[in-house]
């Protein structure tokens, strides 16, 4: 077992619902980032997806498609992020997940992609663009580095693909809550709740629902059925809209 | 040689490249179309509707024609041109669209998207979807939207919605990561026809299926027209559709020698071409759902792309096509856009045929090797499209005056209409 799972496990057993929250390397800067997340930590967030920019952001919507270009256009690197994530760690008590594409991760080479990523003290690695059918040597090399392969599921999966999926799964298991990219609005209703009682079925890893998550009520929601929820484009859009103030009152609204 | 017989390797996989790299969300949609996929490739009676569909609708099959005065006037091998531009909606793009509309008939899905470089893509799928009464959207790079009008023009009166994409280059990869964006959406209804035969499994193998049409028709005219195989077969290489269509023609023909043109550009050096294979500039990387040569930076960031034809001004290729490129089956050559407007010209000078600009660098590459080769040897060059729909960028490439005129007249004409 991962030490994610434990620590998300232990946090759990304290809180109604745990908080993973997003942030885009070096977007708009990574002073910027440092701003965001001294914010996520006063609000006690357990979780911070730290994005790598690609050029080819396909799953991302549009609000961090945009993030992705302007971080890349503003010349942010792969060696950057890393050195980030090591100050990051360092200094916030959250655990900090590795989010991007895997061509980011391909290019580097696998094992010194991981190695680099232990080293920087991540907890785990999201890639939504790699089927688990393609990822079965990369997860091997990440759980004995203590790092959590993150699976996602979908509302589109069979049954018997939720058990595949499973299996493969460590840390947490990211249930993608509705179709479509990141940003996207999603009721939470009986269909959602159905979905996520699908998951549970299939795996005994904490459940983080994703995308669209705005308001209280979704966190109540997700309180109920599940036990992370991500926060990924509202924090993002409330940054950009007014900055600490901004971003401030919106956590304190959502997590009342 | 059976490239598509995955029993003693991974489905999907041609050498290390191909594969599915898609987000999980739609697992459950390619599933399902690897599988009707499969049961129409092995229905005899799919090809058959295909075929006649393609006799009817497009005038398949297209021609061989000899390029006599080209021939006697470089003095070497004698040329063959296949006429893909014969086709309705002038290109071989109809051949992949038309397939894949009859495959959408039988998944029962009603709506359509697809991404466009040229607009050629665009343009044959806009009407595909008229023709069968589906709904369509055509995503487009805001770039090429402004250097392929006429084409939006076709697409939007056939009843398209065509959008221009603003994200990242605003090129053909761009439309692709859009199209992406809406399948994870609507992928319950929707089908993504895509254009060319790249992307996740089994897209490339899909497409060069229906593709194949060009080399098996084109074989059999060159032995019945011309006396006998080529000796050397060209054809442009963006994605690679037009190529693979043409090359598994001759594949097991081993004296029949395979030779893909690249958008060479402005030369070799990063950002000012679109050359995967024949210059150094790219390498292996995994993105729009597969892993093939793609032209990016240390980081697997993606690399700036120039080409005077948009329709090869892409990063990545054809995994197949990477895979016979390691074996030496196929030979990759880049040509310039001076080359292509030279060559270019000279078909038109010499032979009255407008090659589009993507089929022209085939041309121009055929027209260097032909000149060295013996008057007893022959070469085919597939000419996926016609030129017509490139008259602004060839205009502009030829500096004609004359249409400037007409132009710089016709705007003075809206603008008077505009503010009478």
């Amino acid at each position: 077992m991962s030490s994610l799972k434990t620590y998300l496990t232990e946090r759990r057993q304290d809180k109604d619902c745990l908080i993973m929250t997003h942030v885009v390397c070096g977007y708009p800067s990574f002073e910027d980032n440092w701003k965001e997340l001294e914010i996520m930590q006063q609000f006690d967030v357990d979780m911070v997806e730290l994005q790598f920019p690609f050029s080819e952001p396909s799953a991302d919507g549009p609000l961090f498609v945009k993030a992705n270009q302007a971080a890349i256009d503003s010349g942010v690197t792969v060696a950057d992020c890393f050195e980030f994530m090591q100050k990051v760690t360092a200094h916030f008590s959250f655990k900090v997940i590795m989010m991007g594409y895997y061509n980011t991760v391909f290019k580097t080479g696998q094992e010194i992609f991981l190695q680099k990523l232990a080293d920087a003290g991540a907890a785990g690695f999201i890639l939504p663009d790699l089927p688990v059918d393609e990822a079965q040597e990369l997860y091997q090399i990440g759980t004995q580095l203590d790092l959590a392969p993150i699976v996602l599921m979908t509302p589109t999966n069979t049954d018997e693909r939720l058990a595949k999926l499973a299996e493969s799964a460590d840390g947490f298991i990211y249930t993608v809550a509705r179709r479509g990219v990141t940003g996207s609005q999603t009721e939470m209703d009986n269909e959602v709740a159905t979905f996520v009682g699908r998951c549970r079925q299939a795996t005994d890893l904490p459940l983080a629902v994703g995308f669209g998550v705005s308001e209280k009520k979704d966190i109540d929601f997700i309180a109920k059925h599940a036990d992370i929820a991500v926060i990924g484009t509202a924090a993002l859009r409330a940054w950009e809209e007014g900055k600490e103030a901004a971003l401030n009152a919106f956590f304190k609204k959502l997590l009342a | 040689m059976n490239l598509f017989d995955f029993t003693d390797g991974r489905e999907g996989y041609y050498g290390e490249y191909g594969g599915t790299f898609l987000p999980e969300i739609l697992h459950t949609t390619i599933e399902e179309l690897k599988l009707e996929f499969r049961k129409a490739k092995e229905d005899p009676a799919f090809w058959q509707e295909f075929l006649q569909l393609m006799q009817s609708y497009s005038g398949r099959p297209t021609p061989v024609s000899y390029l006599e005065n080209l021939s006697k006037k470089l003095g070497g091998a004698q040329i063959y041109v296949k006429r893909e531009d014969l086709n309705h909606t002038g290109s071989h793009k109809i051949n992949n669209v038309m397939g894949q509309g009859l495959l959408v008939k039988r998944m029962g899905k009603t709506r359509i998207i697809a991404e466009t470089g040229a607009g050629q893509h665009g343009y044959a799928t806009a009407t595909m979807g008229a023709r069968f009464g589906f709904d369509t959207k055509i995503y487009m790079g805001a770039h090429d939207v402004a250097r392929q009008r006429p084409n939006v023009f076709w697409m939007e009166n056939m009843g398209a919605e065509v959008v221009a994409v603003t994200d990242g280059q605003q090129t053909l990869k761009d439309a692709i990561n859009e199209c992406l964006r809406d399948w994870v959406t609507n992928m319950d209804n929707t089908h993504y026809v895509l254009g060319t035969a790249c992307g996740p499994h089994p897209f490339p193998e899909m497409v060069s299926w229906f593709q194949s049409i060009i080399g098996k028709e084109a074989r059999q005219q060159m032995l019945d027209n011309a006396g006998g195989l080529p000796d050397r077969i060209f054809a442009c290489v963006g994605g690679g559709s037009n190529a693979m269509g043409l090359f598994q023609g001759f594949l097991d023909d081993e004296a029949v020698e395979l030779v893909g043109c690249e958008a060479g550009g402005l030369g070799e050096g990063k950002g000012n071409h679109a050359s995967r294979l024949a210059y150094k500039d790219a390498s292996v990387g995994v993105a729009q759902g597969m892993k093939t040569y793609f032209l990016q930076n240390d980081d697997g960031n993606m690399l700036e792309t120039h080409s005077v034809a948009a329709g090869l001004d892409y990063i990545g290729v054809n995994p197949v096509l990477v895979h016979l490129w390691e074996k030496e089956r196929v030979r990759f050559e880049a040509v310039t856009d001076d080359e292509v407007t030279e060559a270019l010209k000279m078909a038109m000078l010499t032979e009255g045929i407008i090659p589009a600009l993507e089929s022209a660098h085939g041309f121009a590459q055929a027209i260097k090797e032909a000149a060295t080769m013996k008057p007893s040897e022959r070469v085919l060059i597939n000419m996926s499209g016609r030129g017509d729909k490139d008259i602004f960028t060839i205009a502009d490439a030829l500096g004609d005056e004359h249409w400037k005129r007409f132009i710089a007249q016709k705007a003075d004409e809206y603008k008077a209409e505009k503010e009478g």
